[in-house]
């Protein structure tokens, strides 16, 4: 008997009493049981009995009607990323289906816990080619954690119930769950909703071994120059009280990853900025002087590491990490600590001596105060009339006091959003990081304003991003979502023009973007706003954006030909930063 | 140094995760030279054996990418000394040919092969054994008119294995929301507790 069979077996025993509904009935239980109040969806034929059944669920299951699937999914990716909780997409078979996959691959890279729930034709028209019939399961195979098809209503319980706990448990992911039409119709037996807590073939979470957590801790007692560098697993370990400690008993400098963004506030005394390809001039040259290097919950992604034969070579490299997947497969640990960083965190904070190591932070703030001269400070304020993105994301910082949740798309302005923006609280920094998604924000911006409902949230776009998934400006009109739109348009792809200047002799192959009236397109779906291109008029344009009472676009005109650095280029090591 | 690598993977029983599986290998662009699904020593647990040429640091790359699989129990990767395996090959070949020409008893007994059919038009050998003897009875056939030919998938026993029951009880542990069964279960002192 297999374990779903197992599990039904088991419902069935301890059901108190037996009601007899349908698959799609059975859908909308197991989302309530989970506790989700929110779905992002669209319908289409294969889903309909499901849609038909939320008809009368109204009340219990906020339902968002998107403008396409993908949008769908990166709303739903938003919302998790802004709660911590699961995110839930409904799409129909065939083009519904296929529409989620740029998502699921999103949130596959980006650990990001999503269940989608996709219609299928009828069970005895698979394989046939019948109308919308697509092979979703094999499609989005390689871009899910897990998937699986249901066929017979009995199924739904206990296929969701492992849905919702292998998307959330161990590194969390996404999964879909693809139904075929007469699965949805079918009635049958239902005995009740059990959530999942094991599955014998899946560990979501190794038990951490005494004596690698013994050897980490005496090489950080012995290091000179020990540097800590994070990513999201922080925050999706919800362990950022325990990083926080053990950075600060070490006396530990700490640089994050983009993912790893705001899991400790911007300005806390060991934060010494973000790493990789456009990071910060000290995290990025000391990987290369460090002694021990303590990566936590990230994966040494090559935006991180640059060229990796030229990688903290003199480090000895602890590394903390769920996924015993990713312990060597980048870069080649020293000692690795499997295990949730909630658990593994205070271990070593423990076995750790209180320290200082204050001549070493010195010199990660020498190395800033360069970057200040060269990058930082013509960026934030420039000399010339022409706008740049950072001065815009200053006054967000000023305006909001970091209080706010920053989407970003993919391209310049996100890594200049990213570089620049201050966080005081978690969570708060969503953007498309593995994956780069352009056409990212503005969906997810949706979804995280209804995963963190008390929260303003921005949405920094560039002007070609913005042109990718716009139609969700109808779901903000029809929602009625705040969510507050930032376009910098610089009137080209600045990230791709950045590179043909810099590698292909300035030959702007296709990067010329041309946009519409963004203002005007939003007033068509009555969403205010307005464009600035001089410096006199931004601050009161952001705090006008920031304090309007629902959703706002600002359009901010900034410099063409403006470039992000510090960059480590491609094959390069991490040490070879460029300032200019 | 790339070599031959055998990988033993327990799995549930589950549709679509031979295709899970593969793509491990095919989205790095590695080849599978031979793959072999079966029944294992235990009922409901499933065993691909996989054989690709690779170096050991990519192998145990693989090995866990493959074991994070949900579906997948455990992964095992062995070089060839470390096991037992075997392959099966299938002959056709004319039977008036071989009746006239060849001396049957001497070919069946050099390559350990048996006939498994005989027919009047033609008659169907089997041997099993490593590559070499497989290809070895190819070579002896050819002249004859060798009309079909057909070899399986690897089979491979680990030499050092204990087999997958105890570790299955490990697994099939609910450990509730505290404890999370791993290979590191039983071995108290190996495991952390504050």
């Amino acid at each position: 008997m297999s374990t779903l069979e197992l599990a039904a077996e088991k419902a069935k025993a301890s059901a108190k009493k037996i009601e007899n509904i349908s698959g799609s009935e059975a859908v909308l239980k197991a989302l309530i049981a989970e506790k989700v109040d929110t779905i992002f969806g669209y319908p289409g034929g294969a889903i309909m009995p499901i849609y038909d059944a939320l008809y009368d669920y109204q009340e219990k299951l906020k339902h968002i009607l998107v403008r396409h699937e993908q949008g769908g999914i990166h709303a739903a990716q938003g919302y998790a990323r802004s709660s911590g909780r699961v995110g839930v997409v409904f799409a129909t078979s065939g083009p519904g289906a296929t529409n989620l996959v740029t998502g699921l691959a999103d949130a596959q890279i980006d650990s990001t816990p999503v269940v989608c729930i996709t219609g299928q034709v009828f069970a005895h028209l698979l394989g046939t080619d019948a109308f919308q019939e697509t092979d979703v399961i094999n499609i989005t195979t390689p871009v899910t954690k897990w998937n699986y098809q249901v066929t017979d209503a009995s199924e739904i319980p206990s296929v969701l119930a492992r849905a919702f706990y292998i998307a959330k448990s161990g590194r969390p992911g996404p999964v879909l769950i693809d139904i075929t039409k007469n699965a949805q119709l079918q009635k049958f037996d239902y005995n009740g909703y059990i959530t999942c807590t094991h599955i014998r073939s899946y560990r979501p979470k190794p038990i951490v071994r005494k004596k690698y957590v013994e050897e980490a801790a005496q090489l950080i007692n012995e290091a000179k120059k020990p540097f800590v560098i994070f990513g999201q697993g922080v925050i999706l370990g919800k362990a950022e009280n325990e990083f926080k400690k053990f950075i600060e008993k070490g006396g530990l400098p700490a640089a994050w990853t983009i993912m790893g963004m705001s899991a400790i506030p911007t300005d806390h005394p060991l934060a010494v900025g973000m790493l990789g390809m456009h990071g910060n001039y000290g995290p990025n040259v000391l990987t290369n002087e460090c002694d021990v290097l303590i990566a936590v919950g990230m994966r040494f992604d090559d935006r991180v590491t640059g060229r990796l034969d030229k990688y903290a070579k003199q480090a000895k490299v602890i590394h903390l990490d769920i996924d015993p997947a990713e312990i060597d497969k980048n870069v080649k640990t020293t000692v690795p600590v499997w295990g949730d960083c909630k658990e593994t965190l205070p271990m070593l904070t423990e076995l750790i001596e209180k320290k200082t190591h204050n001549e070493w932070l010195k010199k990660f703030r020498e190395f800033q105060k360069q970057e200040e001269e060269a990058c930082i400070t013509p960026e934030l304020n420039p000399a010339s009339d022409i706008l740049t993105m950072g001065e815009v994301i200053k006054l967000i910082n000023e305006i909001s006091k970091g209080e706010a949740i920053i989407v970003t798309d993919v391209g310049q302005h996100q890594m200049v959003a990213c570089r620049y923006a201050q966080y005081n609280e978690t969570k708060s920094n969503i953007t498309s990081g593995g994956l780069g998604t352009m056409g990212f924000a503005l969906p997810a911006a949706i979804g995280a304003k209804f995963g963190a409902p008390n929260r303003t949230v921005i949405a920094v776009i560039g002007d070609g991003g913005f042109q990718m998934t716009l139609q969700e400006l109808g779901t903000i009109m029809q929602s009625e979502v705040d969510v507050k739109i930032l376009i910098l348009n610089n009137h080209f792809l600045g990230m791709v023009r950045q590179w043909q200047q810099l590698f292909h002799d300035k030959r702007y192959s296709f990067v010329d973007i041309e946009s519409p009236d963004f203002v005007t397109l939003a007033k068509a779906y009555h969403i205010d706003g307005q464009t600035v291109s001089e410096r006199k008029d931004l601050k009161a344009a952001v705090k006008k954006m920031i304090e309007h009472k629902g959703s706002y676009l600002l359009e901010v005109k900034v410099g063409k030909e403006n470039n992000v650095f510090p960059m480590v280029p491609q094959g390069c090591s991490v040490a070879e930063i460029r300032l200019k | 140094m790339k070599q031959e690598f055998t990988l033993t993977v327990y799995t549930e029983n589950q549709i679509g995760l031979l295709n899970r599986i593969a793509i491990i290998f095919s989205r790095r662009k590695i080849n599978i030279e031979s793959l072999n699904t079966s029944p294992s020593e235990i009922d409901s647990v499933h065993r691909f054996t996989i054989v690709i040429n690779e170096v050991e640091d990519v192998v145990r790359k693989l090995c866990r990418q493959i074991e994070k699989q949900v579906d997948v129990l455990k992964a095992y990767y062995n070089t060839n000394d470390e096991i037992i395996w075997q392959e099966l090959a299938l002959y056709k070949v004319p039977t008036e040919v071989i009746a006239e020409k060849v001396k049957v008893e001497r070919l069946l007994r050099e390559y350990g092969a048996r006939a498994v059919a005989i027919r009047t038009d033609y008659i169907v050998f089997e041997t099993s054994g490593h590559r070499e003897e497989i290809e070895g009875l190819i070579k002896a056939l050819e002249p004859y008119g060798l009309i079909e030919f057909v070899r399986s998938a690897r089979v491979a026993i680990i030499k050092d294995s204990k087999g997958f029951h105890e570790k299955l009880k490990e697994y099939e542990q609910d450990p509730g929301e505290e404890l999370i069964g791993n290979e590191y279960l039983g071995k108290q002192d190996e495991v952390f507790t504050m």
